[in-house]
């Protein structure tokens, strides 16, 4: 059984490498990964599940930080963006202008990034109800949409 | 853990944060301020602090603020001491300024009217909505200084306001702000940044973090104005417009910041793009119990744009033309004059005429403007042009540094904020254009530093690259001089005969004879010797505002911005008769640029300006309780446009140039939004057969005005 | 932020999670049964709610199962959404959880979650209402078996310390005809304004429905209404709507008056089934 009662130390799995962390058992993985191990690229937009600007891959599904407790985390891997390194959907949005002031992007492109691994066919209904998590208030989506069609076109 | 904020007084005229609005019923005001080592703490603490409110009759509307005998907001209005310059509050009222247009005889304008058509439009307050929630981290050394971290599109405000409200000097505050995660306005007031400041002074200077949740950030942080208005037009049989009669009243909410100055803009620009002869415009900026306004994207002119608009295919009907034949036919060109009365010259506005024909081209606006496609679904379109000018202070200045490294490449550092538009990109292109460089050569300083970056008046008002594109050019112009004099001391020729590209200084008769940028940047040693010339290379640029005038006070003439930027759009909706819902098919843009300097961001900045504009259009509003809370203070609650609900936009740019734009360059980064929620009402109220004449506009409304056309 | 403290617990049996349950309420920590968290997370955020212990079901083998036991469909409580939907063994409810929430979260959010929830949708009890699901239950007394519809008034109702397993589906419910609609305000994302699940079982029509009452119901009187022979669409739909269990709801993401608009058109294409 896993248990924490008060403040612990526990082990994740991020990005490929084992960290200990000292949680309370409130603490969300957001929370985690942005104050305690300096994990930034995930971003807090509303920390209630509604914008997936926190969005990580959970055994390479995307979850939103934000409503994951740290703890729950433990026995996962967990990706952030700073464990993607020149993936595709990292280049696609660049050259796609996928973004304007950033905030929303590492969430989306890590959802994206879970798209392209698990549906690399997916239709546009697909990528639309998988990106319907996020939201972007600066890009009209159409700049997005580009990047996701050059992920999917190529082989992650 | 203390809880501080009683003992501080707030200085007053600084209206944002002062409180001093009487009706302080609101729970969207900051009243105690918990300081604590973690957030959970500091949670914990505030839930102990509990607040008594006596509630006070609230004033919701601008309608009601301008009530004979509405409650008064600010009962010492006009007294404060510290009045904005150019506002001119009426004491004894709500009313926090009032713009008055007067050119040309109404009389004569409705006589030589053969229609006349009027309308009554609401748009509601709403929020900006950027990703970043609005946020701050301050601190003060042992010695005084005050260092702030801002999310912010204006840094340099931000150490003027603290100087003022605190009494400190500007140089012992250093704002130090990195990338922005979206402002749209909403981050160019001061607002976290006093309540941070007394927090970090109550804890001996330590260093204190003040971040809105998403939650705060929309339901205390200010918003969008919200509107009514009221517009008559008059034009003759052929269509050619002959009076406008404007009056609009803008809802300040609780504080005035911005929001006068966005009802002048509404007076100033009112008319829209259009050559009338005879205006009247009353704009009357309102104070109401509800959070108070700032800029937003657009400035006013959205609000305007919307009203216009609707009453001009209101107009086009009762004329039986086409609404793109209506508006072809008054677009303003040179030798008209604008409301203000200022001569307009193609370099001023544009080319409105050419964008119409552009996207006459893009989305047929003549023919099949309503389509009965099948069964229970209907295709229509509608239109909307658009103009703004900026609307800055007639002394916003801006500056440029240019440092060498030692490789020959230059160091671009300027006040800019980069919030999201790819600005600083655009500056660099422009100094790697005068410099005839690479752009890669070029290194932008992103994160600004009050200390050290020159003062650019605030990231706003689509004006940066105009203002510190200018700047950049005279710092581009000071550091060739002093390239070409180092190259003219080691070449021994006259500076004159001398040209700088390629990271070089070359002989205009001879380009093969010439010496690099990294061996004289940093001074030129000579060989053998190692005796030195020359010294470092710093080139400096500022840029002021040239020409601008405060509107005349009993006619509103005078100039407000530098030049206009012209364009006009158009929406294409699907309309399903049987359920009243919509999908949006198309949206165009033309708009004329003047010059671009980065197609794929001007692209994007326009369609999401389109996107935000479509937004607003369908489901952006703050819902009001009984209490005057806001219902919909979170993500999940107030809804903005999501991936796949984006219609197709087209966006294509005219190249009409502003002779005093850098490279021609007009501002537009505001502009992709101004008239979608007007081609969007005009595209479903044409498909409806309704007046929709409010956003945002929604099923239930459609089926609402229905049911009620019915009845 | 959660401004409180909670211990956490991720139990491997279902007699280490009762076990757990009934300590903790020993200690007054008010204990919680935790399946994706994610109302308890936003709830807690916003102190809405309050426990001093979670006990997060999804090490339990039994809240895990997900496939066919004989004629059985078998679901465990902490069956994510996305793997429902993903799986396609039963479509109505895969459609129906598809449309909770937004993809990422649907990977997230637990069916057990979703129908114990305090939310007042939990569409994704109307498959189960209408399907005739039968639940299995754990608690301080063992665990027990009931119908969906004998522990459902308005919402979940479980004796202290109990919580769902599993949830067991008549397999071949799961190739029967269905409808599925969710109508928002305007944007797709977002809590329904109604939702409106029906199966077409025996040429009779049976309906779920969510958003309309302030809870999530299947009323046998509608049904009946609806499947009254001999009488137009029209008037069956009018006599269904006499039948509405509570006050239509009246909020920000529309009026009743509007809901009823909305539910006329629905169940008028429901009826086509
Ligand atoms: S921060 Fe997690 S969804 Fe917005
Ligand atoms: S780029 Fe700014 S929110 Fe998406």
């Amino acid at each position: 059984m896993i248990q924490i009662r008060d403040i612990s130390t526990i082990e994740l799995d991020i990005n490929g490498e084992k960290r200990k962390v000292t949680v309370r058992a409130a603490d969300t993985l957001l929370h985690t990964l942005r104050e305690q191990l300096g994990l930034t690229g995930a971003k807090a937009g509303c920390e209630n599940g509604d914008c997936g600007a926190c969005t990580v891959l959970v055994d390479g599904w995307p979850i939103k930080s934000c409503l994951m407790l740290a703890v729950e985390a433990v026995g996962h891997s967990v990706t952030t963006i700073e464990g993607l390194k020149n993936a595709p959907t990292q280049k696609a949005f660049f050259e796609n202008w996928g973004f304007q002031c950033g905030y929303c992007t590492s969430g989306f492109i890590m959802n994206c990034h879970a798209l392209a691994t698990i549906h690399p066919g997916a239709d546009d209904d697909t990528i639309a109800d998988w990106l319907q998590s996020n939201i972007c208030r600066c890009t009209s989506y159409e700049e997005i949409a580009n990047a996701v069609k050059q992920v999917l076109k190529k082989d992650i | 853990m203390k809880i501080v904020g009683k003992t501080v007084p707030r200085k007053e005229g600084l209206d944002k944060v002062t409180g001093a609005a009487k009706y302080n019923d609101d729970i969207r005001e900051p009243v105690a301020i918990v300081v604590a080592d973690t957030e959970y703490q500091a949670q914990q603490a505030a839930y102990l602090i509990n607040v008594e409110y006596e509630p006070l009759p609230v004033v919701r509307t601008p309608s009601q603020a301008i009530e004979e005998g509405a409650p008064l907001i600010h009962e010492n209005l006009g007294h404060y001491g510290k009045e904005i310059d150019d506002v001119y509050p009426v004491p004894g009222t709500n009313i926090a300024d009032h713009t008055k247009i007067r050119k040309g005889n109404m009389d004569k304008g409705w006589e030589e009217s053969d229609v006349v058509v009027e309308g009554e439009y609401f748009m509601p307050k709403s929020d900006h909505i950027a990703m970043e929630t609005r946020n701050v981290r301050v601190k003060i050394d042992p010695t005084g200084k005050v260092r702030v971290y801002s999310s912010t599109q204006s840094p340099h405000a931000i150490k003027a306001e603290l100087a003022l409200a605190f009494n400190l000097d500007e140089g012992d505050i250093i704002v130090t702000a990195p990338l922005v995660g979206g402002g749209f306005g909403g981050k160019a007031p001061v607002n976290l940044e006093f309540i941070a400041y007394i927090a970090s002074r109550a804890v001996g200077g330590r260093l204190v973090r003040l971040a809105n949740t998403r939650e705060e950030d929309i339901a205390t942080s200010p918003t969008k104005i919200g509107i009514e208005a009221k517009i008559k037009l008059g034009a003759t049989k052929d269509g050619i417009l002959k009076a406008a009669e404007l009056r609009y009243l803008v809802d300040a909410g609780a504080y005035s910041d911005t929001a006068p100055r966005m009802a002048k803009t509404m007076a100033s620009n009112g008319t829209g793009p259009y050559n009338i002869e005879n205006v009247w415009c009353d704009s009357i900026c309102l104070y109401t119990n509800n959070t108070y306004s700032t800029s937003f994207r657009g400035f006013g002119n959205i609000a305007h744009t919307f009203c216009m608009e609707r009453t001009l295919d209101k107009l086009a009907k009762a004329l039986n033309m086409s609404p793109f034949e209506l508006r072809l036919k008054n677009a303003i060109g040179p030798g008209h004059t604008s409301a203000t009365q200022v001569k307009i010259t193609r370099s001023s506005v544009g080319d409105l005429e050419k964008c119409l024909h552009r996207l006459n081209e893009l989305i047929d606006m003549e023919r099949s403007l309503r389509v009965e496609e099948a069964k229970d679904k209907i295709i229509a379109k509608g239109m909307s042009c658009f103009w703004k000018t900026s609307a800055s202070n007639t002394d916003a200045i801006s500056g440029a540094i240019l440092t060498f490294n030692k490789d020959g490449s230059i160091n671009l550092i300027c006040g800019v904020m980069e919030i999201g538009s790819g600005v600083k990109t655009g500056l660099a292109q422009i100094l790697a254009e005068r410099m005839n460089m690479e752009v890669d050569k070029i290194h932008v300083q992103m994160e600004v530093n009050t200390e050290s970056s020159p003062k650019h008046w605030k990231t706003v008002a689509s004006m940066s690259t105009f203002m510190a594109g200018r700047a950049v050019l005279a710092a581009a112009d000071d550091a060739i001089r002093q390239l070409k004099d180092i190259g003219a001391m080691v070449m021994r020729v006259d500076p004159s005969q001398l040209e700088v590209g390629g990271q070089k200084v070359y002989m205009k008769s001879d380009p093969d004879n010439y010496v690099q940028f990294k061996d004289i940047v940093h001074g030129f040693k000579h060989q053998g010797g190692g005796n030195a010339v020359g010294g470092q290379i710093i080139g400096k640029g500022t840029y002021i505002m040239e020409n601008l005038t405060i509107l005349d006070l009993d006619t509103g003439k005078g100039r407000m911005g530098p030049a206009w930027t012209v364009g006009v759009q158009a929406v294409e909706v699907e309309y399903n008769t049987k359920e009243h819902t919509y999908k949006l098919l198309k949206a165009a843009t033309v708009l004329d640029a003047g010059r671009v300097i980065n197609p794929q961001a001007a692209k994007g900045v326009v369609m999401g300006g389109m996107s935000m504009g479509l937004s607003l259009g369908s489901r952006e509003a703050f819902i009001y309780g009984r209490d005057g809370g806001i219902l919909n203070s979170s993500l999940r609650t107030y809804k903005v446009m999501r991936f796949g609900e984006h219609p197709d936009y087209l966006v294509e740019f005219i190249e009409t140039p502003a002779q005093n734009g850098p490279y021609g360059a007009r501002g537009f980064g505001e502009h992709g939004i101004l008239g979608m929620p007007a081609a969007l009402a005009n595209a479903l109220s044409r498909a409806t057969g309704l007046e929709l004449d409010q956003v945002p506009i929604n099923p239930e409304l459609i089926w609402k005005m229905k049911t009620e056309a019915l009845s | 932020m959660i401004p409180f403290d909670f211990e956490y617990y991720r139990p491997d049996s279902i007699s280490q999670a009762v076990d757990l349950f009934m300590s903790l309420t020993r200690q007054a920590k008010k204990p919680m049964y935790y399946g994706g968290g994610t109302e308890i997370i936003s709830m807690a955020r916003a102190n809405n709610i309050y426990t001093g212990g979670v006990i997060d079901i999804k090490g339990i083998p039994e809240c895990n199962k997900f496939g066919y036991e004989g004629t059985d469909l078998v679901i465990g409580a902490a069956t994510t959404l996305t793997k429902i939907s993903d799986s396609n063994l039963f479509p109505m409810l895969g459609i129906t959880v598809a449309r909770i929430a937004d993809h990422t979260i649907q990977g997230k959010i637990t069916l057990g979650g979703n129908i114990t929830g305090t939310i007042m949708y939990r569409e994704a009890s109307l498959p189960l209402l209408i399907a005739d699901c039968r639940l299995s239950i754990a608690g301080p007394g063992g665990t027990r078996e009931a119908l969906l519809s004998q522990v459902f008034d308005r919402r979940i109702r479980l004796e202290e310390g109990e919580f769902i397993t599993h949830f067991i589906i008549d397999s071949h419910i799961t190739s029967l005809p269905f409808f599925h609609r969710k109508a928002t305000k305007i944007d797709k994302i977002d809590y329904p304004l109604i939702t409106v699940v029906a199966l077409k079982k025996d040429n009779r029509i049976l309906v779920g429905f969510s958003g309309l009452c302030d809870f999530p119901f299947r009323s046998l009187e509608m049904e009946d209404s609806l499947n009254q022979p001999g009488i137009s669409k029209k008037d069956r739909i009018q006599n269904a709507m006499a039948y509405i269990p509570a006050p239509i709801v009246e909020d920000i993401h529309g009026s009743a008056m509007y809901r009823r608009f909305v539910l006329e058109n629905i169940l008028s294409d429901a009826l086509e089934l």
